[in-house]
């Protein structure tokens, strides 16, 4: 029985192991210029926490192959309380390796998230609603037209409330996919109208709530051309699972003149370039 | 001033009417008993319901005709809507936390085997107890309520005549909110979508009166700890259950009422038009707050404000969870190892410490949520700190294995799995609990996978290992040995089959609380994995019934047991079995040994009960560093 | 009795005592025993002890609701004050006399006079009622000037709050009223040491009722 529990135990190891190494199933490439920072410490973790868990099960197995009960009178265990020694020792080492992994960890998000998006950076307002997304562009003036809940009206399509008597709104868009530059520090600046939606973009590495009644600001670089899937990672409602969207990531040739192009052609140009750049799923 | 010279051991003397023995029993086994068969009937509720969800995953718009009758609106035709699955995927979470795991563990086993081991003839205040149970169980029914008010049309209308942020009958189980039930979604009302009535009152009037329930109990199980040990039971004599047992029951009595404070909250915005949670300018379903009777104004309010008192119950709550099942584990590891624990104080150290840092680390559920990225990573590296505590308890369960003579009974097996799943399922803590790398793994099935293999099996397998090991103590009879290692084979494998899957899914970034995966194309190459994953939850599932057989069968054909039948050593033990109503006949037994004296060298048996007058153990021998 | 099951009688003894006595060495227990299990007092020491415990849950339910009062107030753009009513400080003074008399009626008991023990906890349980109605005349003025739980955060949170307080509260005179009918019915009039302990157990809460509502009220009219 113990030499079938440890075997059971190896093998179950071994595959565990094996579905991480054999990266049949893993992460979509990267294309944030965070991306790889990310990357890198999660295969340190996942070497440290690897190694941990192979440690731990091989050892277990061990002692249950190793030491069965014999059935034969007068043979006892090891009788020991333990061992202050080794307490200590596996307290302290177990307390380094985990505390450097935690300290190692916040490298990325300290670049993410401790300072506010780099000047020059392209600025999006994201509203996210039961259940779409909405992007809303600044237009050729990179200024925000106002908008106002009270001016919300879905049935007008006036997603976000935004004022048409303020002559900053004149140039804005707001369009159902997200537009952005590569290479270029990008600005989010997430609103919600409802409930809390998360943004989930795979290859971006990063995911933030909105949240209604805040505005979160994020940042992040793109660095590759494409178009991908956006997800709602946040329990909305019913159809939670329905709220996709996509990202478009444009080289500069042709966000520059997408960003001056008015309102109407601005929409029709993302269209055609939506159809152009296929899905990559990973 | 006069005091009473004496007062009498049976403080009440056993009932003999069938409802005061079994049914408003003050007697905290019978209690214990009570709480046990509400988890097993939960569990079934709750194991019901993820086999649904798991359907649903895989085989989307199949024809299920027996849904068809059940729920004609959720299921129309027998596939399930979205919003049918997501209120599973709620019920089931719910349900198996509070009502499963939070209840047998600590009300059911801690119960029974807390007064007995420490010596003591009940808990201190046994109608506090009975109390307490029924309280949880007055929950329970609210919560089964949520199924049929939410399923039935007819019955829902009836809900409504209580007003109308009660109507139900959307077609759901229950609420669509996740365990979590993050607000607004769950705080504005039938507004926001189906469940959001009457399903998602009833689950915040649950969990409150779960709190209540659950703080009796916390109370009681710490003054009886603290008052009621007998003659020579010290605390390091305890058997580590106790201490288990002990900080679970603190961690109950901080953390639920803060869970209590925010549903009083959130059932408050919800019925009184209160804005605690409802930040203002919501516009939901074309309805902008304040201009509708549905959705009255609302301003100002926070929506982070509920996560933070959720998660600061939350967190220490899967401590709740698991404690128990990690004294339990030593326990029997111990006693069928025929060894020593190995360092015994240090598990009571790493007990402790993992209790103290549960309490500040409930920011690593909110990492994305919006709060301050500084108190990120204080969360994040005290996050990691509770690993340590944890690795130490890992080492010191191995420990004990070391140098053993095991007897491979069922309730060892059980225990040799839940070291082996709680190691499985705690490493994958220290990938999300740093904040850089939860930015990619928050809510996607990593964290599903991880808090299953954690939770809903490690601690699970240790309330298997309970039951196999007190099983002979309190019903008189063994269960069956041979259904309950076909038991243990099956559940193992199919466990691990079901969930480490789901960790490259996460990886892969599967987003849980997805009723399906079909519309994107990045999740296209996991359809053989969700398949595979179903296929093994059908599996397990199915074998929970030989276990269930086997229980009941044992109960009445199993083989007798003695009142001793593991040979083990604390005092659960020493009473005969089943124990008489004051669980020692009359005589409290005095202690005179720590709790897992095994093969001591030069005592006739490999064993030393706690009782045993006569022999003397040296303490010296195992004081410090192994044998000589 | 049951019958016992003893693995062994006796073992070679070897010497002990080495080490730290507390906590212990490894599993092998501390030399201590524990209490003496038929000491009344130590038994009764559980009313003591559960209060305690108790008292340490309810904090935490009425610091989790502070600390949800002070994030709605820092920063809400909502928030409008409401106007103290007069009649809480009449409410506050209730309630702090009747500590003092609860105070009086516990230690009449601890002298053994039983007569001025029932005396004071009557009139304490009347202060108690005093206090519960002072509050609610609170609420009718506030009700009357239109000032409903759903007005504004400061409003919902006073509502809540005293309405949570008062709960405790009540509770606290139901076990008032609980101790001064025991000691109406009991036959023997001595008292015992069970007996002190359930006083001693609610006079700890009444008291802690008192400082909760002291620091409520400076919480609601102080803070913000
Ligand atoms: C204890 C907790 C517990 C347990 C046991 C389980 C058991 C299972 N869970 Fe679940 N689950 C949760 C807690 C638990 N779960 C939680 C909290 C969520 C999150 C909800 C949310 O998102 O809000 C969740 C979500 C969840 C999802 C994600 C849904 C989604 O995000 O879309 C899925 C998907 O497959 C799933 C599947 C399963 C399966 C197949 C089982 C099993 O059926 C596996 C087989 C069952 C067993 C091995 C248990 C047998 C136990 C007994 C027979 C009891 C014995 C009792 C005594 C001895 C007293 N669960
Ligand atoms: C019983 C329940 C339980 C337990 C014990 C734990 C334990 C831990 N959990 Fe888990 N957790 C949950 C239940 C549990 N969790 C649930 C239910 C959720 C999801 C809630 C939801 O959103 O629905 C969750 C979610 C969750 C998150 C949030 C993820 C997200 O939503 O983004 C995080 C992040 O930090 C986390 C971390 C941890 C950590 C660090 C531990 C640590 O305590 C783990 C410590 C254990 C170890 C570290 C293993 C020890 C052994 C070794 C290390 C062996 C070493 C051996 C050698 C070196 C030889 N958990
Ligand atoms: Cu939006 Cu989920
Ligand atoms: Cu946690």
């Amino acid at each position: 029985m113990g030499r079938a529990l440890a075997v059971i135990i190896w093998i179950i190891t071994a595959l565990s192991v094996l579905m991480f190494v054999s990266k049949k199933w893993w992460f979509p490439a990267t294309i944030s210029e965070h991306g790889p920072a990310l990357d890198r410490q999660f295969m340190i973790t996942i070497l440290v926490v690897g190694v941990s868990f192979g440690a731990a099960q091989i050892g277990l197995g061990w002692m249950v192959w190793k030491y069965r009960d014999t059935g034969k009178a007068g043979d006892r265990g090891l009788y020991t309380h333990g061992s202050n020694r080794l307490e200590v020792l596996w307290t302290v080492i177990t307390a380094v390796v985990f505390i450097s992994l935690a300290i190692m960890g916040q490298t990325v998000w300290a670049s993410l998230r401790l300072h506010d998006a780099p000047p020059g950076s392209y600025s999006v307002e994201v509203v996210a609603q039961q259940f779409q997304w909405n992007f809303h562009y600044a237009g050729k003036d990179n200024v925000f037209g106002r908008t106002d809940p009270k001016l919300i009206d879905d049935g007008a399509l006036n997603f976000i409330g935004l004022d048409e008597s303020d002559p900053n709104e004149k140039d804005d868009a707001v369009l159902a996919s997200l537009v952005i530059p590569v290479n270029r520090p990008v600005e989010l600046r997430l609103r919600s109208k409802d409930v809390i939606h998360s943004f989930w973009v795979p290859p971006l590495r990063f995911k933030q709530d909105l949240v209604p009644g805040m505005e979160i600001k994020v940042h992040f670089t793109a660095t590759k051309v494409g178009q991908y899937e956006l997800a709602c990672a946040e329990l909305c409602g019913q159809n939670h699972f329905k709220m996709r969207g996509f990202m478009l990531v444009l080289p500069d040739n042709e966000f520059e003149p997408l960003k001056a192009l008015p309102q109407a052609q601005f929409q029709e140009q993302v269209k055609s370039l939506l159809a152009k750049y296929p899905i990559i799923i990973d | 001033m006069s005091v009473e010279t004496h007062e009498e051991v049976h403080r009440h003397p056993a009932p003999t009417g069938f409802i005061r023995k079994y049914i408003f029993s003050l007697d905290h086994k019978v209690i214990g008993i009570q709480y046990i068969i509400l988890a097993l009937v939960a569990v079934l509720v709750g194991m019901t319901m993820s086999l649904l969800m798991r359907m649903n995953l895989s085989w989307p718009g199949t024809h299920w005709p027996i849904l068809a009758t059940l729920f004609p609106t959720g299921a129309p035709a027998g596939v399930m809507n979205p919003d049918f699955y997501l209120s599973l995927v709620t019920m089931h979470g719910t349900i198996m936390v509070f009502f499963v795991l939070t209840t047998a563990p600590q009300g059911g086993f801690g119960n029974y085997f807390l007064p007995i081991q420490i010596g003591a003839e009940d808990m201190a205040f046994p109608v506090l107890n009975m109390m307490s149970f029924w309280i949880t169980l007055l929950g329970f029914v609210v919560i089964l309520l949520a199924i049929v008010v939410e399923g039935n049309v007819r019955i829902g209308e009836w809900f409504a005549a209580l007003g109308p942020s009660f109507a139900g009958g959307s077609g759901t189980v229950g609420p669509i909110g996740g365990w979590t039930g993050y607000a607004p979604l769950s705080a504005i009302g039938k507004i926001a979508g189906p469940g959001q009535g009457a399903g998602m009152n009833l689950w915040v009037i649950s969990i409150a009166i779960f709190c209540v329930g659950s703080l009796l109990g916390a109370l009681n199980f710490i003054t009886t700890l603290l008052n009621m040990r007998t003659k020579g039971m010290s605390l390091m004599r305890m058997p580590l259950t106790c201490w288990a047992w002990f900080t679970t029951a603190v961690l109950a009595l901080l953390s639920f009422p803060v869970l209590l404070g925010g549903g009083i909250l959130l059932l408050l915005d919800r019925i009184a038009g209160t804005s605690f949670f409802i930040p203002g300018g919501l516009y939901v379903s074309g309805v902008l707050s304040g201009t509708n009777p549905n959705f009255p104004l609302h301003t100002g309010g926070s929506p982070i404000l509920w996560q933070h008192l959720f998660w600061f119950f939350g967190h220490p709550e899967v401590y709740i969870a698991i404690l128990p099942g990690m004294g339990a584990t030593s326990h029997i590891l111990a006693t069928f190892a025929r060894k020593p624990v190995f360092g015994y104080r240090a598990m009571v150290f790493a007990i402790f410490a993992i209790g103290l840092l549960g309490f500040f680390v409930w920011g690593h559920h909110m990492f994305i949520s919006g709060m301050s990225p500084y108190s990120a990573i204080a969360f994040s590296v005290l996050t990691l700190s509770i690993g340590v505590p944890s690795a130490v308890k890992t080492f010191n369960w191995i420990g004990t294995l070391w140098g053993a003579r095991i007897r491979f009974t069922t309730p060892m097996l059980f225990a040799i799995g839940f070291v082996s799943l709680f190691v499985a399922g705690g490493i994958t803590g220290l990938i999300l609990g740093q904040s850089s790398l939860d930015l990619a793994m928050h809510d996607t099935y990593i964290v599903t996978a991880h808090f299953h293999l954690v939770m809903g099996v490690a601690s699970i397998f240790g309330m298997f290992a309970a039951i196999y090991f007190w099983f002979p103590k309190m019903f008189g009879r063994l269960m069956s040995e041979s259904l309950g290692k076909f038991h243990f084979w099956i559940t193992f494998i199919g466990v691990y089959s079901i969930f480490v899957p789901m960790h490259v899914m996460g990886l892969v970034g599967m987003p849980r609380r997805f009723s399906t995966f079909a519309e994107y194309g990045f999740l296209t190459k996991l359809h053989p994995l969700v398949l595979f994953v179903s296929i093994a939850a059908i599996m397990t599932i199915a074998v929970q019934f030989v276990f269930y057989f086997n229980l009941i069968w044992s109960l009445f054909k199993g083989q007798r047991a003695s009142d001793n039948p593991w040979e083990a050593t604390t005092l659960e033990w020493s009473t005969s079995t089943p124990p008489p109503h004051d669980n020692f006949a009359g005589v409290l037994p005095t202690v005179y040994h720590g709790p897992y004296e095994f093969a001591v060298p030069g005592a006739p048996n490999d064993f030393i009960m706690q009782t045993d007058a006569g022999a003397e153990v040296t303490s010296g021998n195992g004081h410090d560093g192994h044998k000589h | 009795m049951a019958t016992m099951v003893t693995s062994t009688k006796t073992v070679t003894k070897k010497s002990t005592g080495e080490g730290s006595k507390f906590p212990g060495p490894n599993g092998n227990g501390s030399k201590r025993n524990g209490h003496d299990f038929f000491d009344p007092e130590s038994r009764a020491n559980r009313y003591r002890i559960g209060m305690w415990v108790a008292l340490a849950s309810i904090t935490m339910l009425f610091t989790a609701l502070s600390s949800a009062y002070i994030v709605r107030a820092g920063g809400a753009s909502d928030w409008v004050s409401i106007a103290m009513p007069r009649v809480l400080l009449f409410s506050t003074a209730l309630i702090l006399i009747s500590s003092v008399t609860l105070e009086v009626s516990r230690r009449s008991l601890k002298d053994s006079s039983l007569d001025g023990y029932g005396r004071w906890l009557l009139l304490t349980m009347l202060l108690g009622l005093g206090f519960l109605a002072s509050q609610l005349v609170a609420w009718r003025q506030l009700a009357r000037q239109g000032v409903y739980l759903s007005s504004n955060p400061h409003s919902s949170f006073f509502y809540l709050l005293t309405a949570a307080h008062a709960v405790h509260l009540a509770g606290g005179l139901l076990a008032l009223i609980f101790l001064w009918v025991r000691s109406r019915l009991a036959t023997e009039r001595k008292v015992t040491a069970r007996g002190q302990a359930a006083a001693d157990a609610v006079t700890i809460y009444w008291h802690f009722m008192d400082a909760l509502w002291i620091y409520l009220f400076l919480l609601l009219f102080l803070w913000r």
